[in-house]
């Protein structure tokens, strides 16, 4: 694969084998997923996709649909849920043990060779497992699937800054650093950022210049991402400035997203508080928060344990070798 | 003055940069799991040709540019600029050089061609795709060499140097892929 993937607008979905092949190539994929986790004694959940609550997260957009509730006048919002995460959450504070969900989610918006609005999801939760035993199993789930062995590398946020892009300390390198970064390895004029937003710039040395060279033809594993990105996972005990979150790069590719969970009802609230301020500070609409899940954590507090998102649809496209993971589903949105 | 927005992009979309005129070639969604999304955008622009690529930040917005590309029939060069017309309305439109720079070579007077007009100025012309042109200086070659192997170079009435089989001769008409500058065969 180039370094930048470049892909047409619209890719023939005949090529790379016909219809029939490729929905059979697919059904065999999901049963080698879930072969995977009933051999682990890790159960399968299927998890309402529809829910009052949203998710707050400023770069997340749900979907919703009105829904009519005998009783109620008005219709009620329901939101289709980006990721399983909340109910399963539930199900795990309520002693469910170790579970799965794979299926459907959606978020608006995302249509590209990587993405769809509505895509299929892998997501698991595993009870006493640390980031790094998590990130193993991702490895070994990947492995799996992928037709051939593929190397891993396993470095953390900082040294990936310091092996791909030349940036010796991250956390203390300034707005400037990250732009001459950029500069250096030619990557094109960014538009709309401001000269002094470190943390924009930060992200965009991560996805312009460490990711284009990340997993070329390995499994990469990168943990230990900076604290304000900890979304709900857990800060790290040793270290205060980094959360114990990782992501896993196959080709260059973002394909999981793993967290060893926070715990603590009260940091919840105060982490999706905080989302919310940033929508409103954004003009972004507010939306319900899912207070089911706060109750039930504050009540019956939740197992240590790990948890990890996958994109199926990418996995599939990597095990095949399609540029767009158009190609691998039955219809994509704009033929659906 | 009308804008687009990022989650507007898409290919052939025409927008202004700096002040120029630009067309999007290919737009492509960066979006992290957890983070900002951006645009990442390849552009032609569309006086000087250029491609070129930038990443917007999703949200941001773009000039729109009043751009639209027109079939006009090619009328004459006055020395200065290069006149064409509407065949159906007669409006005529005089083009700079900078317009024509790299085409005069096809150009034959009432022939057909496309006409990128910005803020009703033309910025670009593209020719005919195979324009029919004279031979007036080429060697005169082997007779009763119809064959075609090998070639010579043969100026043509418009300018333009192409390598045409040896058995064209001075006088006669050739047809040319003006894409690739390339002798298709004789006129008839």
């Amino acid at each position: 694969m180039p370094n930048k993937p470049s892909f047409s607008e619209n890719i023939s979905c005949g090529g790379q084998g016909s219809l029939p092949e490729r929905l059979k190539k697919r059904s065999q994929l999901l049963q080698t997923l879930r072969a995977f986790f009933y051999a682990r004694a890790v159960i399968e959940v299927d998890t309402p996709m529809l829910s009052q609550a949203g998710v707050p997260d400023v770069h997340l957009h749900s979907l919703f649909t009105d829904v009519r509730v005998p009783g109620e006048t008005d219709r009620q919002r329901y939101y289709l849920h980006t990721s399983p995460e909340y109910p399963m959450k539930r199900l795990l504070c309520e002693g469910s043990g170790d579970i799965f969900y794979l299926g459907k989610v959606f978020r608006d918006g995302d249509l590209s060779p990587r993405h769809q609005v509505e895509f299929t999801m892998l997501e698991w939760y595993r009870i006493g497992f640390s980031m790094f035993d998590l990130m193993d199993e991702v490895v070994e789930l990947i492995q799996a699937v992928l037709p051939e062995e593929w190397s891993v590398e396993r470095l953390s946020y900082k040294q990936a800054f310091q092996r791909y892009a030349g940036i010796d300390d991250i956390g203390s390198a300034t707005a400037q650093e990250c732009m001459d970064c950029l500069n250096k390895h030619g990557v094109p004029e960014i538009v709309g950022v401001d000269e002094d937003d470190k943390a924009l710039w930060e992200q965009l040395v991560l996805t312009e210049v460490i990711e284009a060279q990340l997993g070329q033809g390995a499994i990469s594993v990168l943990y230990h991402y900076p604290a304000r990105d900890a979304a709900l996972a857990q800060i790290s005990e040793e270290d205060p400035t980094v959360a114990e979150r990782f992501e896993v790069f196959v080709n260059g590719m973002e394909l999981a997203n793993g967290y060893h969970e926070l715990a603590d009802a009260e940091l919840y609230r105060q982490r999706f508080e905080a989302s919310l301020a940033q929508r409103k500070g954004m003009a972004l609409p507010s939306i319900p928060l899912d207070e089911r899940l706060l109750q039930t954590l504050e009540d019956l507090p939740l197992p240590d344990c790990s948890g990890v998102a996958l994109g199926v649809d990418r996995l599939f496209a990597l095990q095949q070798g399609y540029e767009d993971i158009r190609q691998g589903i039955a219809f994509g949105l704009k033929d659906a | 003055m009308a804008t687009y927005s990022t989650n507007e992009f898409k290919g052939g979309l025409k927008f202004l940069m700096d002040g120029q005129p630009c067309s999007i070639i290919e737009n492509t969604i960066v979006q992290p799991g957890k983070g900002q999304a951006f645009n990442r955008v390849r552009y032609r622009n569309l006086v000087t040709g250029r491609v070129l690529e930038k990443t917007f930040k999703s949200g941001e917005k773009v000039d729109a540019a009043d751009v639209v590309d027109t079939d006009l029939q090619y009328l004459y060069n006055d020395g200065e600029y290069w006149h064409f017309m509407d065949p159906e309305s007669f409006e005529q439109y005089q083009a700079e050089e900078a317009a024509v720079a790299d085409i005069t070579k096809w150009l034959t007077e009432q022939d057909m061609c496309t006409v990128t007009l910005f803020n009703g100025q033309p910025i670009s012309v593209t020719p005919p795709k195979q324009v029919t042109l004279e031979v007036v200086e080429t060697d005169p070659g082997l007779k009763g060499d119809t064959a075609g192997t090998g070639g010579k170079p043969a100026t043509l009435n418009t300018g333009a140097v192409v390598q045409v089989p040896l058995f064209v001769q001075i006088g006669e008409k050739v047809i040319v892929n003006t894409e690739k500058g390339e002798y298709v065969s004789r006129a008839k």
